[in-house]
C-alpha cells in the first residue's frame, strides 16, 4: 500500500486534506507511524478513521462534508431510479425527442450517484445505501408511471428540489474547494434539467405562460398543493437586504425579481419534501 | 386535456414555439457567431492571439501600462466585480436583442428573451448596489460581431453567454470567502443555467445539457475568472485590469 498515492488521490478532491488531519505539519510522519505499527490489513481501517475524524464535522452545528455528500447521494438515488423506471416504462414517454431528453437526464442522475459514491469513499466515508422508493408518494401521484403529465410534474418537482438542496448546502462545503466546485457543477446541471422539464410542461399546456423555465413566485405551475413545499420561499425578492423589484428605477416586476434568484432550502426542509417518496 | 406527449408542430418562428423539434439549421450562419467565440477561446487557451482578441488585449495592455485600466479590487470584492462585469455584459446584450428583435420571432420566445433581459438587469443592479462604492463603473461593450437581425446569430451568442456565465459562477464559487456572497452567487447561477437550457433548446432540441457542457461525471463546466475574462475580452471595450483576479 502506497500512502503517498492515497494522499495524492485525496488531495485531488480536497487540497486541504493535510490541514484537516490532526497533526497538520507531520501528516506524513503520522502515516508512517501507523504503517509501522499496524498489520497491513488494518491500514485502510486506520486511514478511514483518521479521515473520518478530519471530515466528520460531527458535534458542531454544521454537517460535515461527508454528511452533505450522503444527503446529496440520497436525492440522486431518488432521481436516478425515478428516471430509470420512467424511461423503461413502455407507453409512458412516447415521443422520441422527449425520450431523448429524459434519457439525458437519467444518465446524468446515474452519473451523479456514481460520482458522489466515489467521492464519499475517497474521503473515507461510507456511502448511504439506496433507499426503497415509492414514486406515487403514498398515492398522491398514483399514475406517475402511466400518465406522462404526472411523470413530468414529479420530474419538475424533483429537479427544482434538487437545485434548492445543493444551493442550501454550498455554505457547508466552503471549507473544501474541490467538493464545493463539484457540488456547484451538479447544481447547475439540475437547473438545466428543471428548465427543460418546465418548458416541456408549458408546451403540453398549450404554451401556458404561467409555466416558465424559471420559477415565478412560489407557484407550483399547476402541479398543486402536494408539491407546494418545494416552492416555499421562492417568492423572496430581497437579496442581501437589497430589494430587487424595480431596483434602481428599472422596470423589474415582482415576477422578474422572484425569477431572477433561485432560493435555497435547508437539509431538513428537503428531507421533509422527499420523505413521502421514501419507504425505507 | 392535451393528448399524451403532444409535441408542437414543426417549429417556425411564426408559431409559438420552443423547440423540441429539429429545425432546419443554417450551419454557416451559426458558425459566424460560434466560430468567433470558439476561435477566441481556443486562441486564449493556446496563449496565442489573433483577430479581435489580439487588438483588444494589446490596447488593454497599453492602457494597463499607462495605469488607466479599471481595477477590479481584491479578494471577494474582485470576484463580485467580476460577476458584476459579466452581468453588465449580459444585460447590455439582451437589451440590444429586445430593442430590435430579429424578424419572425414568436410571441413565446419574445416573452422569454424579455424575461431573460429583466433577470440580467436585476442581477447587474443587485451587484451594483451590493458593491456600492467598491463597484466598477459601467463598462462599455462591443457587440459588433453579433448580427441582431439574425435568429441564428442571436441564439448562438445568447446560449454561449449563458453557458459562459454558468461556467464562470461554478468556477468562481471557491474563491468567495464570505458564505453570504457564495449563496447569492448560487442563487444566480441556477437561473443562468435555466436560461442556458432554454436557449440551447432554441438551437437544437434536447441539447439543454448536452455533452459539450456536461461531462462524464454529470458535472457542468467550471472555469476560473482568468479563463473567463479571456473568453469575454473581445466584447469589452473599456480597459480593465484583471491582474488581481484569481485562477
Amino acid at each position: 500500500m502506497n500512502f503517498n498515492n492515497i494522499i495524492t488521490e485525496i488531495e485531488k478532491i480536497d487540497p486541504e486534506v493535510y490541514d484537516r488531519l490532526d497533526n497538520r505539519r507531520n501528516a506524513m510522519q503520522q502515516f508512517a507511524r501507523i504503517g509501522g505499527k499496524l498489520a497491513l490489513t488494518a491500514i485502510p481501517l486506520a486511514l478511514g478513521g483518521m479521515f473520518k475524524k478530519a471530515y466528520a464535522g460531527g458535534g458542531g452545528t454544521m454537517p460535515g462534508i461527508v454528511d452533505v455528500l450522503n444527503f446529496a447521494l440520497t436525492l440522486e438515488y431518488l432521481e436516478a431510479e425515478f428516471y430509470n423506471v420512467g424511461t423503461a416504462t413502455s407507453g409512458l414517454i412516447t415521443d422520441s425527442r422527449v425520450m431523448s431528453g429524459f434519457m439525458t437526464i437519467r444518465d446524468h442522475e446515474n452519473e451523479h450517484v456514481a460520482f458522489l459514491t466515489a467521492t464519499i469513499k475517497a474521503l473515507g466515508g461510507t456511502p448511504v445505501a439506496k433507499p426503497t422508493f415509492d414514486f406515487t408518494a403514498g398515492g398522491a401521484f398514483s399514475d406517475v408511471f402511466s400518465n406522462a403529465d404526472t411523470f413530468y410534474a414529479v420530474s419538475q418537482t424533483f429537479e427544482d428540489t434538487g437545485v434548492r438542496a445543493y444551493k442550501g448546502q454550498a455554505g457547508n462545503l466552503i471549507s473544501s474547494n474541490e467538493v464545493l466546485t463539484a457540488a456547484l457543477q451538479i447544481h447547475s446541471v439540475e437547473a438545466r434539467h428543471a428548465s427543460f422539464v418546465r418548458s416541456l410542461r408549458s408546451i403540453r399546456m398549450n404554451w401556458d405562460e404561467s409555466i416558465r423555465p424559471w420559477i415565478t413566485g412560489n407557484s407550483t405551475s399547476g402541479i398543486g398543493a402536494a408539491v407546494q413545499a418545494t416552492y416555499a420561499g421562492e417568492e423572496n425578492t430581497n437579496q442581501l437586504g437589497i430589494e430587487i423589484t424595480n431596483i434602481n428605477g428599472f422596470d423589474i416586476s415582482w415576477d422578474d425579481a422572484s425569477e431572477a434568484f433561485d432560493e435555497p432550502l435547508s437539509m431538513e426542509a428537503i428531507l421533509t419534501i422527499v420523505d413521502p417518496f421514501i419507504v425505507s | 386535456m392535451q393528448q399524451k406527449n403532444r409535441i408542437p408542430e414543426p417549429v417556425t418562428e411564426q408559431m409559438p414555439a420552443t423547440n423540441y423539434l429539429p429545425g432546419r439549421r443554417n450551419f454557416l450562419a451559426k458558425l459566424t457567431g460560434a466560430a468567433a467565440l470558439t476561435a477566441v477561446a481556443a486562441a486564449c487557451n493556446k496563449e496565442t492571439n489573433f483577430g479581435n482578441g489580439a487588438n483588444l488585449l494589446s490596447a488593454n495592455d497599453q492602457r494597463l501600462a499607462a495605469g488607466k485600466a479599471i481595477s477590479m479590487g481584491e479578494g471577494d470584492i474582485a470576484v463580485l466585480n467580476y460577476a458584476y462585469l459579466l452581468e453588465q455584459l449580459e444585460a447590455t446584450f439582451y437589451t440590444m436583442v429586445v430593442s430590435n428583435f430579429f424578424s419572425g420571432i414568436s410571441n413565446y420566445n419574445r416573452m422569454r428573451f424579455m424575461q431573460i433581459r429583466d433577470h440580467e438587469i436585476a442581477h447587474r443592479e443587485f451587484f451594483k448596489n451590493a458593491l456600492s462604492t467598491m463597484a466598477i463603473p459601467e463598462i462599455e461593450f462591443d457587440f459588433s460581431m453579433v448580427d441582431f437581425s439574425s435568429r441564428d446569430s442571436v441564439v448562438t451568442y445568447s446560449k454561449t453567454f449563458e453557458d459562459t456565465g454558468v461556467a464562470a459562477y461554478n468556477g468562481a464559487g471557491k474563491y468567495l470567502k464570505n458564505p453570504d456572497y457564495l449563496l447569492a452567487a448560487g442563487k444566480i447561477v441556477s437561473v443562468e443555467a435555466r436560461h442556458a437550457s432554454f436557449l440551447r433548446s432554441l438551437d437544437a432540441p434536447t441539447s439543454f445539457a448536452a455533452n459539450d457542457v456536461v461531462d462524464m461525471n454529470g458535472l457542468d463546466v467550471a472555469k476560473s475568472p482568468l479563463q473567463i475574462v479571456k473568453i469575454v475580452a473581445p466584447f469589452i471595450k473599456t480597459p480593465m485590469d484583471f491582474s488581481k483576479l484569481p485562477g
